[in-house]
């Protein structure tokens, strides 16, 4: 696959016009990793000029904040802000809602002021400025539910762009019984992801996954690698994953105009 | 012996305002008690919240049923109240419906809709009584809702009640005594609601009939003071508090958790080559205590919150970890600091304004480890609370103090930290191999 990163780029004495922020997840997690691809098809062949840090990225510090470490948090952004500032970077594209919410909300105060998106947003944007075309297709018809991300919807109202996304793929937009604003979590949130849940009698995952089957969708579409994580084991969990696909936005969109 | 019944009104008066506001002073140094954080800036955004959260109850609305029957308590309780300015005149001056000679038949207007809504009031309160004792809504059932809340959400309905019944009951009264053409009892006012409790008083004389007709109207007063000193152990706090509360709420995005600033100092100097490295240890002031472990490690915003809370439960039962069986509830979070916070305010007042330490701490001795690490940091308490308070805000400082001052994250969250430490990601993965996924198929 072809990516440049930004140190290549810098050495050729060429300037990006976006950084794409990969996380942790989109970086080293199996099931992320096929999002991160997905997202990289679509920029390429979008022709739009971008850049990731690649072994000069490192953890926002999200998870570490939401533990609890406030040192270590910014111990991680204030590593991260030397290394954007020294790139002079103005804007950055993420498709992960927790590293978007961190790097847009958190760095300002500590030194790092950058335009961020979440992919959706970003998407959305070259959609309208016709940088890229979504033909249906594959989806023509489909049910496809959206699963709000915490950190993308109440924390920072991001609501219609994945949505508008959705559409476009000529699919019918069908809405759960908790969505937007009053979204369930997928139970990752908060440093979930990374330790066992407290004593209780389901799992978060489940309970959202139930809600989504509720509504009798084709595919559940997620704009978070850790929901995609969450809700494709609720799936699994309810023996349904050959039948009830979870996928990102971007691998929509890939897929529909198979890239 | 004229001047007797505007004395002892007078003494009475004095002395509801009088606790009243000694209460409000309890109140105001127990909410100072926290620590400093601006809320005073972009005023306009903040008279805005307030106006359409606290005013216009925009956030109560999103439960149908239970939104409009507040509204319906809120005005009734605020228009009512307008009717107070008369009998309160009344009362120091000795005279009898004063206002009635100046208003004509505008003041008909007034006591008739006064008398409606006082009649909607009780319809509403019987509901509300009825959706928490016998229909038992879940949200009013959880483990934090026994003993006190329980009794203090009922008595406050009692309450109403009973102030609306002496309302009407000592206007019927009264329209009878105009009827009769009691000397003093001067002919005003519509009694559409209140002509229904007439015949009750039918069968009494004259002189009976003005004697029920003071104390209907003494035990109204007098009852609204005692409402008025009971706010103050009583969730029923926020029909006062719910307006600085959304004035003072956190206007920015829901996502952003305050940078503690003294790590920052920290992390600065750490990363600084030309920073002395004895500099942190070589002041005077003692290290700062990182997070919360008690109501006055807290911020003056956070306690204002505490205090507000309506104990409504719709954040709780908004609450992923609570609605899978997690003993986490962010209401119970607001609870707890709200006793705590009384306690600890006793405990200053007592002992001329110094804390003397009484063995207890917010953290384990009301809220559990537990309850803390169950929380996704979700937000969805934040969006459903209908007067913009925030448990999360909480919820994350006592975790900060568990991990900066305790060590004591669960075990996988110790590692998650370590690998961050160590590669720079929450897997054990080395920060060299970020982009081989480029090269995977
Ligand atoms: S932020 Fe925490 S306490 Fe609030 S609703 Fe979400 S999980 Fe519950
Ligand atoms: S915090 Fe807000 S939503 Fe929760 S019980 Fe209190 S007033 Fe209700």
């Amino acid at each position: 696959m072809n990516v440049n990163t930004l140190a290549d780029l810098t050495a050729q004495g060429k300037k990006p016009d976006v950084l794409f922020w990969v996380g942790c997840a989109g970086s080293f997690d199996e099931r992320a990793k096929k999002i991160t691809k997905a997202f990289v098809k679509i920029l390429n062949n979008s022709g739009i000029s971008y850049a990731v840090l690649g072994p000069e990225e490192s953890c926002t510090g999200d998870p570490a904040k939401r533990s609890g470490n406030e040192f270590l948090f910014q111990m991680q952004a204030m590593a991260n802000i030397e290394v954007l500032n020294s790139y002079e970077i103005t804007k950055i594209v993420t498709t992960c809602p927790h590293c978007f919410n961190t790097l847009k909300n958190e760095y300002p105060e500590l030194g790092g002021s950058y335009e961020v998106e979440h992919h959706t947003q970003f998407l959305k944007k070259l959609l309208n400025e016709g940088k890229i075309k979504i033909q249906g297709g594959v989806f023509k018809g489909k049910r496809i539910t959206f699963h709000d991300p915490c950190y993308l919807g109440r924390a920072n109202n991001v609501y219609e762009a994945p949505r508008d996304l959705i559409k476009k793929l000529d699919a019918e937009l069908i809405e759960m019984k908790n969505c937007k604003s009053k979204g369930l979590c997928c139970g990752a949130g908060g440093a979930q992801m990374f330790k066992e849940p407290e004593k209780g009698n389901k799992d978060i995952n489940i309970k959202r996954t139930e809600q989504a089957i509720n509504v009798k969708p084709d595919i559940i579409a997620a704009g978070c690698p850790f929901c995609n994580t969450m809700m494709s084991d609720g799936v699994k969990s309810k023996e349904k994953e050959n039948i009830l696909p979870v996928k990102d936005i971007a691998e929509l969109i890939a897929e529909a105009k198979d890239l | 012996m004229e001047l007797m019944p505007n004395f002892l009104f007078f003494i009475i008066l004095s002395i509801g305002i009088g606790f009243f506001v000694l209460n409000i002073k309890k109140l105001i140094y127990n909410i100072k008690l926290g620590k400093d954080i601006d809320r005073y800036d972009n005023k306009s955004e903040r008279w805005k919240n307030m106006i359409l959260l606290a005013l216009g109850q925009t956030k109560m609305i999103h439960r149908p049923i239970s939104g409009v029957l507040h509204v319906v308590v809120y005005v009734g309780f605020i228009l009512i109240n307008v009717e107070l300015l008369e009998i309160v005149t009344d009362g120091i001056l000795g005279t009898h419906r004063v206002f009635a000679p100046f208003m004509g038949s505008f003041y008909n207007f007034l006591t008739a809709t006064f008398e409606i809504l006082a009649f909607l009031v009780i319809i509403s309160v019987v509901v509300f009584w009825i959706r928490r004792n016998m229909i038992k809504i879940k949200r009013f059932m959880n483990p934090e809702m026994k003993g006190w809340p329980k009794y203090d959400a009922d008595v406050i309905l009692y309450f109403e009640i009973v102030l609306m019944f002496l309302f009407l009951s000592m206007n019927a009264t009264d329209s009878l005594l105009q009827d009769l053409n009691t000397p003093n009892y001067i002919n005003a006012g519509s009694f559409p609601i209140s002509k229904y409790l007439q015949p009750l008083f039918n069968d009494f004389s004259q002189s009976n009939l003005i004697i029920l007709e003071r104390v209907f109207w003494w035990l109204h007063i007098i009852g609204i003071l005692i409402f008025a000193n009971y706010l103050y152990y009583s969730k029923h706090l926020h029909i006062l508090l719910a307006f600085p509360n959304t004035f003072f709420a956190n206007l920015d995005s829901k996502g952003r958790f305050k940078n503690n600033a003294n790590v920052t100092k920290e992390v600065k100097l750490m990363l600084d080559p030309n920073a002395d490295p004895y500099a942190v240890n070589s002041s005077d002031s003692p290290p700062e205590k990182f997070g919360v472990s008690d109501v006055i490690d807290m911020n003056w915003v956070q306690l204002l919150n505490a205090y507000s809370c309506t104990e409504c439960g719709r954040c709780t039962s908004e609450c992923p970890a609570n609605q899978t069986g997690k003993k986490l509830s962010p209401r119970k979070i607001m609870m707890d600091t709200r006793d705590r916070l009384t306690e600890v305010g006793d405990n200053y007042r007592i002992n001329n304004k110094k804390f003397i330490p009484d063995g207890k701490e917010l953290l384990n001795d009301y809220i559990s480890p537990e309850e803390l690490w169950a929380c996704t940091s979700c937000n969805a308490c934040v969006e459903a609370c209908p007067i913009g308070i925030d448990p999360l805000s909480i919820i994350m400082d006592m975790r900060q103090y568990l991990v900066m001052e305790q060590s004591s994250a669960p075990g996988d969250l110790n590692n998650m930290m370590g690998n961050i430490e160590n590669n720079g990601a929450p897997w054990p993965f080395n920060n060299q191999e970020r982009l081989l996924w480029a090269n995977e198929n």
